[in-house]
């Protein structure tokens, strides 16, 4: 018997909630960033659970999926980047001390 | 049956790493784990028959995702101060569990319109026909490429020394 839809949406829903978890506690930006990846993934399992549930001839949640790959690739080299400027400027990449935009 | 086992081993396997993700204070050892993560997930790719996500999920996040993290962990240095959690730990994990817990439910009470046809395999053809074959995806197709050359403007923008 193979799998369900429900299981693979309850996965996702769980990896989700942890890259969640993470991406609110961490206060190293770079752990911040490796959490939105977490959260992105599981978002790729739901997608692409659908696309072979519900749609498995017109693949179209794949092809949002990989939608989703290329931004996620996107943000995480800006993220960095910006990371890395602010790590040469500030000397710390710790979120509870770039409080430059608090007030 | 097979793919019961695949299923839960994978999963178990992707949950376990990235609650080490969250719970490792190690920095680096975080990134090794979410290489862990990436391949579980892509292994989930391969259960749900979309071969060519998996190997993009491979090649993209495992190959230059990972290597990128752990290049500006190794330039930061943050590896010395290792992985610390702010003050908000219990709301944070009060509000994830009622996100989970929301998730989980809709879930199990929707009714899906589930589709008893059998996936397409290759689906590396078919997801270009769908993507370029004129179906409403090119524009989107062109923006991709447009953000990744803004990306790549972008990034360098940002490291460029100011002289």
């Amino acid at each position: 018997m193979a799998p369900g839809l429900e299981q693979y949406l309850v996965l996702s829903a769980v990896l989700f909630s942890i890259g969640l978890f993470g991406a609110i506690t961490k206060r190293s930006a770079v752990v911040i960033l490796i959490c939105i990846e977490i959260m992105l993934a599981g978002v790729n399992i739901a997608l692409v659970a659908f696309s072979r549930f519900i749609t498995p001839v017109e693949l179209t949640g794949q092809a949002f999926s990989v939608f989703v790959i290329v931004v996620a690739a996107a943000e995480v080299a800006v993220g960095l980047a910006i990371i890395l400027a602010l790590y040469r400027h500030r000397h710390t990449i710790d979120t509870d001390k770039i409080d430059l935009l608090k007030w | 049956m097979g793919l019961q086992i695949a299923f839960w081993i994978l999963s178990i396997t992707a949950v376990t790493a990235a609650a080490g993700v969250v719970w490792q204070k190690n920095l680096f050892r975080a990134a090794l784990l979410l290489v862990a993560c990436f391949l579980a997930t892509a292994g989930i790719f391969v259960t749900l028959s979309a071969d060519f996500l998996a190997a993009a999920q491979v090649i993209i996040n495992v190959g230059a995702v990972a290597i990128l993290i752990i290049m500006s962990i190794m330039l930061t240095r943050e590896v010395t101060r290792g992985s610390p959690a702010n003050r908000l730990g219990i709301p944070a994990f009060l509000l994830t569990g009622i996100i989970t817990a929301a998730i989980i439910v809709a879930v199990f009470k929707t009714s899906w319109p589930l589709s008893g046809a059998f996936p397409a395999e290759p689906t590396s053809s078919a997801l270009a026909q769908l993507l370029m074959g004129g179906q409403g995806f090119e524009l989107v197709i062109h923006m991709g490429a447009l953000l990744l050359l803004a990306t790549i403007i972008g990034a360098i923008v940002l490291l460029k020394e100011n002289k």
